[in-house]
Order: structure tokens, then sequence, then C-alpha cells
């Protein structure tokens, strides 16, 4: 297979986007749709901690949260992974031991990226060692942008060289790229590099994950699936807190990549307060009372 | 050349907007001649829910408010009331107040607005306290207000009534969801439009309009509201339907029987104290 030019751009018509996107945006999922749509929702978090202040305590916490999202309701799904720093890879995963929860790491000098290669490299290679399953990199925006497509490209191939049977997630940090040009552009580049996953933000630059920008990398994954017939994960990340913004991205899933999509193997979402809104609305719909946050768990 | 009159929509306060009820539904409301005054929103539970919502992220901030910018700012309601008093009393003498009673009913409002305003760097003091202990601790009980108040305002006395039970709750730091008179709910948005310039921030009192029948039970249920007030003589159904809403959540129900809202006893720091926590704090001492 041929790499493609990245110095030719695909066109994005950005107000048929938005138009689509508010166009989904009005599908009313009600019942028993509702709650099997926001279990699965659940059962597609990477639940995340990403603070200068995670201790173990707050890292175990959050654990025990990822197998037992909600004790009145032991039936409920797990969360697909917890999503930590390198050095809390090790706590987590002696956590999740045995829950199949996966313990993704972010990598690369997160948030950022601004570190040499080596550096990078060394950091993943540290997370895989302590047990990551998956690994959350950065690409290097300030090259991108320069238009130093080879160079990011060339880094992500290396990463994934790095994680070895870790699944690898690309994140484009979309509120750094502009435009939906370079989001289209960056996705593909992620894709060909290797990415098993692309991934739109570090949560820490607003904007973080918006629908639009969301659209336009699914279409991307769905032209990379006829062109090779892989098949490329999707996660939206940073900015998601309620279960009607989960219940919007779902649709956007399932009408651009098809229902072979809506699994946690290709599709997550990165969040640390979306899961506490999902299980109120969960619980909303069971009892038929609208409930507090008084009663979830402070996390 | 010729001026065509303007008719104002009323629509309901959240969040320091003034949206249409989410249901687009409405209900005709008529002045004491049986003709039609306007079209009232009639809000659905989707309403209680948002307005709620937007209580709730209010409350953090109005309770750390200090108890005397609290004051200032009750105080200031009371101001842009007075200048939008003829507009209040027009609205009542529709509504079959004669004008003598139309202004007593402005003047009350404004007078318990002051009312309260004077409590709220006050009631603190009077009952809050320091406890003797036989140990080596400080021990004192502080008031903290209860959260997001449910209020279902008097049917019969759409001003006076709604503005007695509101400048209480939020005297106390308390944010509010206020159901307006079901008959007569346009005083109530007139006095939104007061709240709404008078610094008090947005969504520490929303007002919606509607009927109870409908609504009880989603204020009742709704975990998320703290505590409620009503003063009208309920159905025993309603009553009892609230109470059993209220028990899952341990939802504080304060009932007040009042018929007349120039009594002596409808006015009193109790009103505020029935929103509010005792919080006894033990601390050491003599380290």
């Amino acid at each position: 297979m041929s790499t493609t030019d990245f110095s030719v751009t695909t066109p994005i018509d950005h107000v048929a986007v938005e138009e689509r996107v508010a166009r989904l945006n009005k599908r009313s999922i009600k019942k028993d749709s509702k709650i099997q749509a926001l279990k699965m929702a659940l059962s597609m978090m990477d639940l995340t901690t990403l603070e200068g202040k995670d201790s173990e305590g707050k890292v175990i916490q959050l654990c025990q949260k990822a197998k037992l999202p909600y004790a009145p309701m032991p039936d409920l799904p797990t969360v697909a992974a917890v999503c930590v720093y390198p050095t809390m890879v090790r706590t987590a995963k002696d956590q999740v031991k045995g829950s199949g929860i996966n313990v993704a790491s972010v990598a690369t000098a997160f948030p950022s990226g601004m570190a040499p290669l080596s550096v990078r490299i060394d950091d993943t290679k540290f997370a895989v060692d302590e047990g990551a399953d998956e690994v959350d990199m950065v690409i290097s925006r300030g090259a991108f942008l320069s238009g130093e497509y080879n160079q990011v490209f060339d880094e992500i191939a290396a990463i994934k060289e790095a994680c070895g049977k870790a699944h690898l997630k690309v994140i484009l940090e979309t509120g750094e790229l502009h435009t939906y040009e370079n989001v289209r552009k960056a996705s593909d580049l992620a894709m060909e590099a290797g990415g098993d996953f692309i991934k739109t933000s570090t949560g820490k630059i607003s904007p973080a994950a918006t629908q639009p920008v969301t659209l336009v990398m699914l279409e991307a994954i769905r032209d990379y699936y006829y062109k090779t017939g892989k098949m490329v994960g999707m996660k939206p990340a940073g900015g998601i807190r309620t279960a009607k913004q989960a219940l919007q991205y779902l649709v956007l899933v399932k009408e651009t990549l098809g229902a072979a999509w809506l699994n946690n193997e290709y599709f997550r979402f990165g969040a640390s307060s979306l899961a506490n809104d999902v299980l109120m609305q969960i619980v909303k719909q069971q009892t038929g009372q609208y409930q507090s946050a008084d009663y979830f768990s402070v996390d | 050349m010729e001026h065509l009159e303007v008719l104002k929509t009323y629509k309901i306060y959240i969040g320091g907007n003034f949206p249409r009820t989410e249901s687009g539904r409405f209900y005709k409301v008529y002045d004491s001649e049986k003709e039609l005054l306007a079209n009232a929103c009639l809000c659905s539970r989707k309403d209680v829910r948002d307005a709620v919502k937007i209580a709730r992220g209010a409350f953090g901030g109005w309770k750390s408010r200090s108890a005397y910018n609290r004051g200032q700012i009750l105080y200031r309601i009371a101001e842009m009331m007075e200048s939008r008093r003829a507009e209040f009393e027009s609205q009542l003498s529709k509504i079959g107040f004669t004008s003598a009673e139309a202004t007593a009913d402005v003047n009350a409002s404004i007078d318990r607005l002051i009312y309260y305003a004077g409590w709220t760097d006050k009631y603190q003091q009077i009952f809050g306290s320091v406890n003797p202990v036989a140990s080596a601790h400080f021990n004192f009980s502080l008031l903290d207000p209860t959260g997001v108040v449910g209020i279902f305002a008097p049917e019969a006395s759409p001003l006076l009534g709604l503005v007695s039970l509101v400048a209480p709750v939020i005297a106390g730091g308390n944010t509010c969801v206020a159901l307006a008179s079901e008959a007569y709910p346009l005083p109530a948005i007139i006095f939104a439009e007061v709240l709404n310039s008078s610094d008090v921030p947005g969504g520490v009192v929303n007002i919606l309009t509607g009927k109870k029948e409908e609504l009880a039970e989603h204020f009742s249920a709704h975990k998320d509201v703290n505590a409620m007030i009503y003063t009208d003589n309920l159905s025993n159904e309603m009553k009892k339907m609230i109470d059993e809403n209220a028990s899952t959540s341990v939802k504080r129900i304060v009932k007040k029987l009042v018929n007349d809202w120039y009594e002596d006893d409808t006015q009193s720091p109790y009103f505020i104290t029935d929103f509010q926590e005792t919080k006894t704090t033990w601390h050491p001492v003599g380290f």
C-alpha cells in the first residue's frame, strides 16, 4: 500500500458537518433503548484521572469505581478501562486484576509532547513495562502545524513500535489544530502510521472534544476502512460530562460507522465526570425520579 | 401615526433568562371579569428538572456570598419593585384588587423584602450558639442553608404571598424554584423581571407557571430538591403524595397554613430557619 501524500488536503464542508451533527442531535432515544444506550456508554468509558495531584489513593478509588460503578446496581457493566499517568499504572493494574478492565496510560510527555523523541519512547516503554494495556500518546502539534508531516508520522510509528502488544491511541489535540482540514489530515496520518485508535484531546486544552470534530474523525476512519479494510477505533475525550452528550456521540458513531463500531473495542469515551451523570440517568430511568449528585460517589 | 398596542408575552424565569416552557404548552389566564388576560406557560416536569439543575448550580455561589451582600441584594429587589409599582398595581387591579388593596399589597411586599434584607446578617447571631460542654472543646452550632427549595406560591396572594415565601428562603442562602399562583401567575412573572434587574444572580430564584396537580409529583420526587414549602390547604391526596415522595430523599416539607398575609406572624425569622441546617462543631482547645 502506498502512503498518502499528506501535503494534499482533503476538503471538509464545514457547514454540512455542523448541520449533520445538529440533525443527528435531534434523534430521540427513550425508555428501553435509552437504558441500553446508557449502559453501553458506561461500558465504553475510559475512567480517567490525569492530575498533577494524583495519588495512589485516588487511583485505587478510581479503580473501585471502575469495577463497581454503583453499588446498589451490581449488575451494571464495568467501564472499559482506567486511564492514568505512567507512574500510576502499576497501582491501577493491581487493582483491576481479574476484572477484565484494561489499564490505559498516557505517555510521550503528556499533555504537551514537548520532549525529545528518545524520552517519549522511554516514557512509553516504561508504561508498557509497568503493565499498561493501552497507551495514549500525543502528537507533536507544533511539527504538524509547521507541515512536518513526515516527522509526525515517523514519531507515531516509533511509539507504535515501542508499544509492542499494547494498543496505541493517538491524541490529535484537535483544539490546537484549528481547522477541520487539519483534523482530517492528522487523523489520516495517525491511522496510516499505525494508531489503533484516534483520540480527540488531552482534556487539558479548550476546546476539547466537540461533535463536529468527532464527525470529521469518524469519517476519516470510515474512509480508511474502505481503503484498507482495517477498523480503527475512536475516542472523544474532554468536555463530555452529560449522559445526553454521550448518547449524541453514540448516534454519530452508529450513523457514520455502523453497529460494528458500537462496542468498547472500537469506541471509547475519555471522561471523569461523565460516569456519574450516566449512572444518575440510569437510576432515573429505572425509578422515574430525578437524581441528585449527593447520592453518588464524589470523584 | 396610529399606534398598535404591543402585548407582553409572559414567559417563565429560569437561570436569569426568560425561556418558554420546553413543552410548548400554555394555558389561559383570566381577569376578575372572566376576560382573557394573557397566555401563561404550562410548565412540564422537564421545566422543573431544568430549573432545579440551574438552582443547584447557583447554590454554591449564593450560599458563599457574605450575609451582608445578600442583604444588599434583597434591599435592591425592594428598590426595583418600588420603581415598578405602577405595573404591579395595574396587574393586581385587573384580578380583582381595589386600588387601595393593590397599593397595600405592593407596599407590604416591599416592606417584607426590606424586613428580610435586615435579617440576613442577624439570624446567625440569634440562632447560632456557643454550647457549654464538659470537655476541653469549644463547641458551637451554626446555621447552614438547606439547598434547593421548592416553593408553591399561595393561590390567593399572587404577589405578597410569593414574595413572603421567596424572601426568607434566599435571605438564608438557599436557592429556589417557585411555582406561581395557578390562576394569577402574571404578578409572579413581573416579579421575575424585577429580580432580573436586581443583582440577584441568575438561578437563585426560578419561577415557573403551571398546574400544581401536574407538577407536585416532580417537585416532591426530585432528589435534588432539598426542601419544599406550601401555605395553601392542598388536597389530602396531594399532601400524601408529596410526603411519600419526599420521604425517599428525606426532603423537608414545610406546611404553614396562611390565610392572611398581613398577619404579624407571616413574617418572622423562623421562615428563614425553616430552611437552615444546624451544624455543630467540636473544636479542641487547651493545646
